[in-house]
């Protein structure tokens, strides 16, 4: 079942009164349950599309179909819609607000939405990923690289959306780290049955990560990928 | 200029902090005009080991050693005036990211000019052939043309071949890069390093290549040292890298996403083990 | 044998511009509370006896043209000034603050109308048109401060936009975006934290400036009335008398550079601190 499906979008970066096209006419369609990978080299517009997919970018035109609703171009995203995507970024050391704890980070979103035992959710999350209680008071400097990309996941997951978008989520870390990172990716795709979508400019994790693929060049794809069912996850 | 001397040649070489914190603790190697490989992720020490090797460590770090030498000078104890007869000379650097290595103000045929006026004396004809005859050897087209370019004009992979046209005018004795294709996208990485890999072959050239992903350096580099927080836990040759019995060269060899991998987890460090190993200081 | 590199200078640790800033900032909240404690003198009782006399046991820095104390009026003379740069700041800052971040989180005409109403208020001469307010408004300390800051913001404002453009494109911004935050919650929660050091050290850089205006405004007698001691006023007065008797202008005068310099050496050394490279 067709979880997102885009039909000749084209996105646009408005910068003051100059409007550059970064992505032509891609038609792309991920299924429910599976790992979507878009990967390419830096300029060929798989952030651009990435962020229009998560409601961080108005700007763009076609036909996009998401968690059975249809979008319109400059539409904000609202309500369930909001929930239901979230995103995990690319740099570690920015997506955390320096000053806020991290369970001031965790539950204010929480707190927005009226969710219920706020601080269980939290340490929950945190075990999940590997962390320790004790993190949930600290700062992000305080952290390692690796950490503060886990703290990013759960603060993804508390929102239990449907769709987890992945912007090169291990490009800035170390190797080691790389590897843990993209284990509990793993794990945690199976045991909340999650649909992501994973972008990154190293052919080698999409071929390890994901289900199916598109290459893009210059903002067009460039090649449609498909891997064996025989290798999947239990 | 022999053919076997050692280039560089450390003896317990310790990094401090000046709140006493250890950065880099009792490091000790040798290499002659070979292809060495320093590889680590990141707090390994390896990046300020290359900036001790180059006398360019932020005051903040204090370097101690038994004995530490480059080209068989002392190199903590070198003035700056001192310093500036090695480097650029026979020393060169090359560094990450050329967006910050270059001088955004000057064209690159200046910038890969100006270690000839300084260190040579050669009429302005002459230079400025040489200079045209580096940018063809790092491969970039249309030398006459292309001198006249601002930095923000080049890709990154074309940045990176300028850095190492100016790191290899005066043709030194040894080249440091640090991390020279992390910068860059996976296509080009490959093509730079084979660059540097033919010129370092080419000139006869010692190359300490610092970098974080073993699988790179296994194909360039003869020799390679492992570092861990600070700590040399590994010292092998390229091609035993594969069958490496240390934990942690080992895991970080294998730990790589590849589509054959599918389906099962990646090999990850036992962190408590190297803890209890190697310890924090 | 152990080589180690070449030496580095060496500073006693707590000789630094904020430390020095901070004690003499303390010194002089100190003398403007407890001044009674200091001196037995009235800063406000004449004794024209006494008027004009040089520094002597009796009267440590001697006395004005009305036979006060010089010193009492020096201390007691802290109080208007520091009151009025407290105030001057209060307000300041905090609508500098909220017409900046909201020009630059709202953009469009929101932004162009705040900035142009920014930019016509900061090329206005501060000093001109505190005046022109006390004019109207009648002299005072209140009106005083009223008048300063209604043309210190504009600083604060432009500072408060540049740093919010630079917010909206960073990660954490957008990462709470994702999570539904938006609008004042995100102004108020987020972006006001990040705004706001860079707010404190400039705010500190300009009270020396504020203290020099405030005392030009006494000078100009439109500051704190007569007989209250208030520096500026007391220069005024003092310059009448300045080439026989140096010191009725010189002691006050030498209260202002003192002022001044401690909140401009605060400022820097907070600056400093602030600088993220200054943590290694």
């Amino acid at each position: 079942m067709a979880i997102l499906e885009l039909n000749n979008v084209s996105v646009t970066h408005v910068q003051g009164h100059q409007r550059n096209t970064v992505v032509h006419d891609v038609d792309i369609t991920v299924n429910q349950g599976d790992c979507f990978g878009l990967v390419g080299p830096s300029g060929c517009g798989k952030s651009s599309l990435l962020w229009v997919l998560a409601g961080l970018n108005p700007h763009w035109q076609g036909h996009i179909q998401m968690l059975n609703r249809d979008l319109k171009p400059g539409e904000i995203f609202k309500g369930d819609l909001r929930r239901e995507v979230q995103m995990v970024f690319q740099d570690p050391y920015a997506s955390l607000h320096p000053k806020h704890r991290l369970r001031r980070t965790l539950s204010e979103p929480l707190k927005r939405l009226r969710f219920s035992d706020i601080d269980d959710r939290i340490e929950q999350g945190f075990k999940q990923v590997g962390l320790t209680s004790a993190m949930i008071d600290r700062y992000p400097h305080q952290l390692s690289g690796g950490q503060r990309q886990r703290v990013a996941i759960v603060r993804a997951l508390l929102l239990q959306p449907k769709l987890l978008l992945l912007d090169e989520p291990t490009s800035a870390l170390d190797m080691s780290v790389q590897a843990e990172i993209l284990n509990l990716l793993n794990e945690l795709k199976a045991q909340h049955q999650l649909t992501m979508i994973l972008v990154s400019h190293d052919p080698n994790t999409i071929d390890y990560m994901c289900d199916t693929a598109v290459t893009m060049k210059a903002g067009r794809i460039d090649e449609y990928r498909h891997y064996s069912a025989e290798f999947t996850f239990q | 200029m022999t053919n076997n001397q050692t280039l560089i040649n450390i003896e317990n070489l310790n990094i401090c902090l000046s709140n006493g914190q250890s950065l880099v603790k009792d490091l000790s190697f040798r290499m002659g005009r070979e292809r060495v490989a320093l590889v680590g992720e990141s707090g390994s020490g390896k990046s300020l080991t290359a900036r001790t090797l180059m006398g360019l460590l932020p005051a903040a770090c204090t370097p101690y050693a038994n004995r530490a030498q480059l080209l068989e000078k002392p190199i903590l104890t070198l003035s700056q005036k001192q310093w500036c007869q090695l480097r650029g000379k026979k020393v060169a650097m090359v560094l990450q990211d050329p967006k910050y290595a270059l001088n955004p103000a000057r064209t690159i045929g200046m910038q890969i000019e100006e270690p000839l006026l300084l260190h040579q004396k050669m009429s302005r004809k002459a230079r400025s052939e040489k200079v045209e005859a580096m940018l063809d050897a790092v491969g970039l087209p249309n030398p006459k043309e292309i001198r006249k370019w601002y930095p923000h004009q080049l890709s990154g992979g074309m940045g990176q071949r300028v850095m190492l046209a100016i790191a290899l005018i005066n043709d030194p004795q040894l080249l440091i890069a640090d991390e020279p294709t992390s910068a860059l996208d996976h296509a080009m990485r490959d093509q730079v390093l084979e660059l540097i890999f033919s010129l370092v072959e080419e000139r006869d050239m010692g190359l300490l290549l610092i970098s974080h992903d073993l699988k790179q350096v296994a194909q360039y580099s003869e020799r390679v040292l492992v570092m861990y927080q600070g700590q040399l836990v590994d010292e092998l040759k390229a091609s035993e890298l594969a069958n490496s019995h240390h934990p942690y060269t080992k895991t970080l060899w294998s730990c790589q996403p590849h589509i054959e991998k599918r389906g099962s987890p990646l090999p990850v460090l036992d962190r408590n083990e190297l803890e209890k190993r190697y310890g924090n200081t | 044998m152990i080589i180690n590199s070449i030496n580095q200078k060496v500073w006693p640790k707590w000789l630094n511009t904020f430390n020095l800033g901070l004690s003499l900032v303390v010194i002089l909240v100190f003398i403007a509370i407890s001044a009674p404690l200091l001196t037995d003198y009235d800063p406000n009782i004449q004794n024209i006896a006494q008027r004009l006399a040089p520094p002597t046991q009796e009267h440590l820095l001697g006395t004005d043209r009305f036979g006060r104390d010089l010193f009492a009026r020096v201390l007691y003379g802290a109080r208007p000034t520091l009151l009025l740069v407290s105030l001057v700041i209060m307000i300041t800052v905090p609508i500098g603050l909220l017409i900046g971040i909201c020009a630059g989180y709202f953009g469009g005409w929101t932004e162009r109308v705040l900035m142009r109403f920014t930019d016509i208020v900061m090329s206005l001469p501060s000093l001109v048109i505190a005046l022109a307010l006390v004019s109207i408004l009648g002299p005072g300390l209140m009106n005083g401060a009223l008048a300063l800051a209604f043309t210190s913001w504009p600083s604060f404002a432009r500072q408060a936009r540049t740093e919010t453009l630079a917010l909206r494109r960073s990660d954490y911004l957008a990462a709470a975006k994702m999570q539904g935050i938006s609008g004042w919650r995100l102004i108020i929660g987020h972006i006001l934290p990040l705004c706001l050091p860079s707010a404190i050290v400039r705010a500190a850089l300009n009270l020396g400036g504020i203290i020099l205006s405030a005392a030009g405004l006494g000078f100009l007698g439109m500051g704190i009335q007569p007989p209250a001691a208030e520096w500026g006023s007391m220069v005024a007065n003092g310059s009448r008398v300045i080439f026989d008797q140096w010191w009725v202008a010189a002691v006050p005068g030498c209260a202002i550079l003192y002022a001044s310099l401690a909140f401009n050496l605060l400022g820097d050394g907070l600056r400093d601190k602030m600088d993220p490279r200054h943590d290694k």
